[in-house]
């Protein structure tokens, strides 16, 4: 069966003055229709970059230096920047994570839903202001007729995340990209945020790829899961049984950092240190320096993507094979 | 406005004795004292400010000593030259410093860019005066394509000469107007320029790359009108400063308007024609500022809003 996006050893690099940095390391990952697929990691892992890379849309002066990502049979590395704007918003949508910053402040909602409606259909205003409407209640936001002639800042956040959720099913994409949709909303809101994106792709059969450091989330949305540390993917496989049975130390650490993993009164355990600098790497597996079961072999020879028992894929050299 | 006034009053008052230019020498200290006390100059201050006030609600500002006539009807008739002088020039402004700035700022290192760059630092840096001499030199002198000084040939439209409709008076318009906005054209690119880098910088210009949408609609619909807010405060701030700038550039080239009028009031202590030229400038500052204010409200929904409460 052909996957709907089947990412292969992406890499992505910045080039600073500094040196480059390679903020996605040999990236590989696949996804099928209508799969949802969690990327977690600390912040600073290249969550993001992975997932705007997706689209091209990496801001200077970073560049895909190798690779490739297979969507829907074509190679969007190396297609047009004609050809990427047909796919963008079109065929993958994004979410960002902020709301606020994300819709223009002196534009209307109703200006921002109709231009991507009529950037990627052959619709009149009419029809694009109708699909509109109808995307604007689907995301249940009450008296959508009024709300077009409005402006950003008349919406609450939470509001403008449904709307922001509401622009990318215009089109209807096979493929929602959401970097860390919930982070900048109130706690109250993020759950009914995350229930709703979950609603819509399960009812359109839409592909998710949810990024996001918060691994409770993860766990409820997502049906398939990849760690990320220092650009490269550390541990992935099916979500039930890489939260509950982690093989990668970082991953279990991860989960150790949760709040609800200790009992009450219990501390919270952190993983101590900080990832290694993505300019300067060191030598061998890129966790090694924060690692409690940390041997030789660790700090000389990098570890590979590997199956162990139960289908998860692990990048450890002390992982259960 | 009030402060212009205050200043306008302040310059009258130290601006020489008005009884002496009235009498000359040979009337006695007595005689004027007592013309004094009836013309009411030993009213105490606030008495004639208050006056003078009253006195330029109804647009009388006082007599031009040189024209013999009301100041404010001799400013009134040079206004049409500068304003013609200006409106030209923030019109080149206008039709030059948008596209470039947007150019130099969607293609910081291209070579056209760093032409743009280069041209303006030495633009900014370059006087006024020295632009228009040189321009004259070249253009009068060398070449005589264009007339060096005047308005040229013009025609009266219900009180207001105009140069704008006559050949000849649009020729003598070209290098004046050039010489104004040669300040101010470059400033404005700079603006343009580092105001939408700094758009450009935001979420919302990613998310609309992100939705697909064409280059063009990205940076005029989604980046440029976020720009034009600051450009437009700092613009009509600027808009002001150009009006010192035509005492300047009417000066060089003989430009029969009110910048040239004031140099010549200054040369001859003529208090009430500078106090006039201060007011009605002061003036043109305030409805600059206004409509200012309201073109922002028109670009900026926040400010709609919470003007319709
Ligand atoms: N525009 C940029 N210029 C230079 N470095 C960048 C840029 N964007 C991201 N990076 C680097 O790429 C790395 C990964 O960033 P990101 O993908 O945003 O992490 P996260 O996992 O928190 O989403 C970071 O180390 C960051 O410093
Ligand atoms: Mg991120």
């Amino acid at each position: 069966m052909q996957h709907l996006l089947e990412v292969k050893d992406l890499s992505v690099e910045f080039a600073l003055r500094t040196g480059a940095l390679r903020a996605v390391r040999n990236v590989s990952f696949t996804l099928n229709k209508g799969e949802r697929l969690g990327l977690v990691g600390e912040s600073g892992a290249g969550k993001s970059v992975t997932g705007f890379s997706i689209i091209k849309l990496i801001s200077q002066p970073g560049y895909i230096s190798g690779g490739s990502i297979l969507f829907e049979g074509k190679d969007l590395a190396k297609m047009s920047s004609e050809g990427i704007r047909n796919i963008r918003g079109n065929r993958i949508s994004m979410i960002f994570q902020d709301p606020m910053m994300t819709l223009n402040p002196v534009l209307t909602i109703g200006t921002q839903m109709t231009e991507t409606v009529l950037a990627h259909m052959d619709v009149s205003y009419k029809e694009a202001e109708k699909i509109a409407l109808e995307k604007l209640k689907k995301v249940y936001i009450p008296s959508p007729r009024k709300r077009l002639a409005q402006y950003p800042h008349e919406f609450s956040g939470g509001m403008r995340q449904r709307i922001v959720i509401a622009i990318s099913l215009l089109t209807e994409p096979s493929l929602i990209i959401a970097d860390e949709p919930t982070t900048a909303l109130d706690v109250t809101i993020q759950a009914e945020i995350m229930d709703l994106l979950l609603e819509l792709c399960q009812t359109d059969d839409m592909g998710l790829i949810l990024i996001t450091h918060d691994l409770a989330v993860v766990s409820e949305v997502t049906e398939r899961i990849a760690v990320m540390y220092a650009g490269s993917i550390v541990e992935t496989g099916l979500t039930s049984e890489v939260t509950m049975n982690p093989a990668h130390p970082y991953t279990k650490g991860l989960i150790a950092a949760l709040p609800q993993s200790g009992g009450a009164g219990d501390r919270l355990t952190q993983i101590p240190g900080a990832m290694p600098s993505l300019i300067n790497m060191p030598s061998g597996c890129p966790f090694h320096s924060r690692c409690t079961i940390c041997t030789d072999i660790c700090k000389v020879e990098v570890p590979q993507l590997e199956a162990n028992k139960s289908g998860t894929l692990v990048a450890c050299h002390h992982a259960d094979k | 406005m009030i402060v212009i006034g205050f200043i306008g009053f302040a310059i009258k008052q130290s601006f020489g004795d008005p009884i002496r230019e009235i009498t000359g020498v040979s009337v006695s200290v007595e005689e004027r004292n007592k013309l004094r006390e009836e013309l009411g100059l030993n009213d105490p201050f606030l008495v004639q400010f208050s006056r003078f006030i009253k006195g330029a609600m109804h647009g009388d500002i006082g007599r031009s000593f040189f024209y013999k006539k009301s100041a404010l009807k001799v400013i009134l008739s040079k206004a049409p030259a500068t304003l013609e002088l200006v409106f030209c020039s923030a019109l080149i402004i206008v039709l030059f410093s948008i596209p470039l700035g947007i150019y130099s700022a969607i293609n910081p290192r291209s070579i056209f860019s760093r032409i743009i760059m280069g041209g303006s630092t030495l633009g900014v840096s370059i006087p006024v005066f020295l632009t228009a001499i040189l321009m004259i030199y070249i253009f009068s002198v060398e070449l005589h394509w264009l007339p060096s000084y005047g308005r040229g040939e013009t025609i009266n439209l219900g009180g207001w000469r105009t140069g704008l409709l006559t050949l000849d008076g649009l020729k003598h318009l070209i290098m004046p107007s050039i010489a104004l906005s040669s300040i101010m054209l470059p400033l404005f690119i700079r603006l343009i320029r580092s105001e939408m880098m700094e758009v450009l910088q935001n979420d919302y210009i990613k998310y609309a790359w992100a939705k697909g949408l064409a280059p063009r609609r990205v940076f005029i619909v989604h980046a440029f009108k976020n720009t034009l807010l600051p450009v437009i405060t700092v613009g009509g701030v600027q808009l002001g400063t150009m009006i010192a700038f035509t005492i300047l550039t009417e000066t060089v080239f003989q430009w029969q308007g009110m910048g040239f009028m004031f140099i010549e009031a200054v040369e001859r202590g003529d208090a009430p024609l500078m106090v006039a030229y201060l007011v009605v400038v002061g003036l043109i500052f305030v409805i600059v500022n206004t409509l200012v204010d309201v073109i922002y409200g028109l670009v900026n929904p926040q400010v709609r809003i919470t003007g319709r409460k």
